[in-house]
């Protein structure tokens, strides 16, 4: 009896240790993208998906052009139509036309898409045409392991309407073998008088930047630049432009706050510190490479990810891209916060406040939504659930152009990455990264009110003036300013503000 | 005989034309007069609260109605002068006549969109040919695109290589139906070629001129897909034109309502404008 009880046990013992790899190698043959973990159960498995059947539907999505975000919708789209026999129609869109081309039939009351991808902080203008992400999708278990922010993000008012797919956050990417190289460090000594290192402000950034710009300091033969940044208008420029403005302009001595000041909506982005920022940027258009100016994010990453500019600050693409092993700077690459100033404004006071200042912008980031009006949710949320399982999002991230970045708490482990083939410091290092910029509590979150859009084409707009030597920073954030105050007026003060305390409750880290 | 049930006939045109042409003039007015956007949409009646903004508070379409002037007006310039000498050029018996015709109008067969992604990696300014083969006769780099002045006559380079074959195919075809006669009569005269161009062809070809003037005037000033693939109306605002300026009212900030005025207003100022320049080429170019 013994015997026969010992040998059940192992052979019990035995399948469950081995069923996890059975059906990674089962699913790992038929589907390459997930060879490195194979399946992994779960609710949204590819095991999972296989078990249900949509044979003779029709599955409408919405997406980004390829490849960020649009080939991995694509992708997954294929491999979802493979499993459960399902016509899945992928429709892709530039970013800039995400917003209108889900909102012309969102208001016109028709679904010509089932599914709409966007950026997350179109989720006041969009919730009230989605479908909530159900309970039981709400309640699985791969969705427990997503970060508290991420869920924040992907809700309002306590209920999910985002399907979490991305995490994103800007973050700084230097050229760490240039930075921590002896002779480089000498050389810029010697020049310079000063250290080179990480830079620490923006100020340093600029400096460092500017005296690595137009010279082939990696001896490829062919000239390198001081920095790549999402300089274009209407991509996701202003994006960049808020990250270059939180050290200046987000005091934690004065809450209520970093667009508006709270209690009277007055736009504060003319003020000093936004002005200091924008004048820093138009200082950058020196040390970019020749167009830089003309950089959207996919540019940016080209030029980091191909080892054209020491730095380089935006989404965690660029540095994935730089990771990856067919890349010109794998394992030569570090991730830091992004510099801080030694100044901040004070909007209280109105005057500077001296010392170091330093806040991470979490810029969020793609977001996937189910329309309420679609005849197809359940198959549309099994899609989203399986493009976020998690033998895709362990695939997935390890790609970069792909454009999904970490938003479990796994992903913040260096074991992930140092697995896809990544140096252990530079791994620990991005981690590190990721996870101060989570704990921070003097954090910027990007605008999530009625109008969003105007709002940020308003703002890029005026820093692209600037940019371009057509107006002062000044005089093009007066304008923006100015522009700020006739939206809030269009859009009414008090449901720009409803909105916007939400936001501000997370940055003063109320909520 | 009594005809009127000839106005039968007309009824599936009329109908067609309402559909195609009288219902979305109609409707834009209507939205014109709505505050439809992201956040109110519906098409409430605001009256002409868009129009005073439009008139008093928004000097962008102003200036981008000024650049998109500048644009259309210089590029078909440039598009004339060109189309005509290649028109004139295999207007004449030259060797491979047929060949040059076809080769003249490759550039108007191919997709604009796709063309100008061409065009803009031509002129990548660290990545594109342009500036590597100028790089090799120590010139530049050039900012084709990102300084505010050249990036214009980047648009303007575009624009006249992509549309130039269609201004040559109508000259050509005005050309090739010129009596021959005053032709003959100025070479008995002895007049050189010179003189018979001033005197002759030119004259004669006014009428056709001022058709593909007008008809390349109007397509020009509808300009989109170039700015929008080449500089996305950058750096700044420096090559945004009007369409270009509404389409982003409309289709990325979403205020459908004023996108609609911007258009309404832009309408009637080419349809007054356009009818001038006609007028004004006509007392120009055909003396009596």
């Amino acid at each position: 009896m013994k015997i026969i009880k010992t040998c059940l046990t192992a052979i019990i013992s035995s399948v469950m240790i081995f069923s996890p790899m059975a059906y990674a190698d089962k699913w790992s043959d038929q589907f390459p993208h997930i060879k490195a973990t194979g399946d992994i159960p779960g609710e949204c498995s590819y095991e999972s998906m296989s078990k249900k059947n949509y044979k003779g539907k029709t599955l409408k999505i919405n997406t980004h052009a390829v490849p960020v975000m649009g080939e991995p919708t694509a992708l997954h789209a294929e491999q979802f139509a493979k499993l459960t026999g399902a016509k899945v129609d992928v429709t892709h869109t530039p970013a800039g036309d995400l917003y209108a081309k889900a909102m012309v039939p969102f208001q016109a009351g028709q679904a010509p898409y089932d599914i709409v991808f966007g950026f997350s902080n179109f989720i006041n203008d969009w919730r009230r045409y989605l479908e909530p992400v159900p309970k039981k999708y709400v309640e699985m278990k791969q969705m427990q392991d997503v970060t508290p922010s991420h869920i924040g993000i992907a809700s309002w008012d306590g209920v999910m309407y985002q399907f979490p797919v991305d995490g994103d956050r800007h973050y700084l990417k230097y050229r760490k073998d240039v930075i921590d190289n002896p002779e480089m460090q000498k050389k810029y000594k010697a020049e310079t008088g000063k250290e080179l290192r990480v830079p620490q402000t923006w100020k340093e950034y600029g400096e460092i930047a500017k005296f690595f710009n137009g010279w082939d300091w990696d001896g490829d033969g062919e000239k390198e630049y001081g920095s790549a940044e999402v300089m274009k208008k209407d991509d996701l420029m202003y994006a960049a432009f808020y990250s270059r403005s939180a050290a200046y302009s987000k005091n934690p001595k004065t809450p209520g706050g970093f667009f508006f000041d709270l209690k009277t909506m007055k736009p504060l982005i003319n003020n000093p510190g936004f002005v200091e920022a924008l004048t820093d940027w138009v200082a950058a258009t020196k040390y970019v490479p020749p167009g830089g100016i003309n950089f959207g994010l996919g540019d940016e990453i080209g030029s980091f990810g191909g080892g054209q500019t020491l730095f380089s600050f935006s989404w965690d693409d660029a540095f994935v891209a730089a990771m990856q092993p067919d890349s010109p700077i794998n394992n030569k690459v570090g991730a830091a916060q992004l510099p801080g100033a030694m100044k901040v404004w004070n909007r209280s006071t109105n005057s500077w406040d001296q010392g170091f200042n330093q806040a991470p912008f979490f810029v969020w980031g793609w977001a996937v939504g189910v329309a309420k009006k679609s005849k197809e949710k359940e198959m549309a949320f099994d899609y989203l659930c399986f493009f976020a399982n998690e033998a895709n999002h362990q695939a997935d991230i390890g790609i970069g152009r792909f454009g999904v970045n970490p938003f479990r708490n796994d992903d913040f482990k260096a074991d992930v990455w140092t697995q896809i083939g990544w140096d252990k410091d530079i791994a620990q290092s991005y981690v590190d990264t990721l996870a101060q910029m989570e704990e921070s509590k003097n954090r910027v979150f990007p605008l999530r009110v009625p109008g969003t859009f105007e709002f940020n084409a308003a703002l890029a707009t005026a820093a692209s003036k600037a940019l371009a030597g057509q107006l002062s920073p000044q005089a093009a954030l007066d304008e923006a300013a100015k522009q700020w105050e006739d939206i809030l007026n269009r859009v009414g003060k008090d449901n720009v503000r409803k909105a916007y305390a939400v936001g501000v409750a997370m940055e003063d880290n109320k909520l | 005989m009594n005809f009127k049930h000839k106005y039968i006939f007309l009824f599936p045109g009329l109908f067609v034309l309402i559909g195609i042409l009288i219902f979305p003039i109609i409707f834009t007015i209507r939205l014109s007069l709505s505050g439809w956007n992201s956040y109110t949409p519906e098409m409430n009646f605001i009256g002409i609260t868009n129009y005073i903004r439009l008139f008093t508070d928004d000097p962008r379409f102003w200036e981008s109605f000024f650049r998109l002037s500048f644009l259309s007006v210089s590029t078909v310039i440039l598009q004339y002068i060109i189309g005509f000498a290649l028109a004139l050029m295999v207007w004449r018996e030259i060797k491979f006549k047929r060949f040059f015709r076809v080769i003249f109008l490759i550039p108007m067969m191919t997709t604009p969109v796709i063309m100008t992604v061409i065009w803009r990696t031509f002129f990548h300014e660290s990545l594109g040919p342009v500036n590597d083969l100028l790089g090799h006769i120590g010139i530049g780099p050039i900012l084709w695109l990102s300084d505010p002045v050249i990036a214009k006559f980047t648009v303007i380079i575009v624009e006249v290589w992509q549309w130039t074959p269609f201004m040559f195919l109508l000259l050509l075809a005005g050309l090739l139906s010129l009596p021959k006669e005053p032709f003959l009569a100025a070479a008995i005269d002895g007049a050189s070629t010179f003189r018979k161009f001033v005197y002759v062809t030119f004259p004669l070809m006014a009428p056709i001129s001022i058709g593909a003037i007008i008809i390349r005037l109007i397509e020009a000033s509808k300009i989109m897909d170039t700015v929008f693939v080449l500089t996305s109306g950058g750096p700044g605002t420096a090559t945004e034109t009007s369409s270009f300026y509404i389409y982003i009212k409309g289709l990325r900030e979403f205020q459908m309502g004023y996108a609609a005025t911007l258009s309404f207003t832009y309408l009637v100022i080419m349809i007054i404008s356009l009818t001038i320049i006609a007028k004004v080429l006509t007392k120009l170019m055909i003396k009596e």
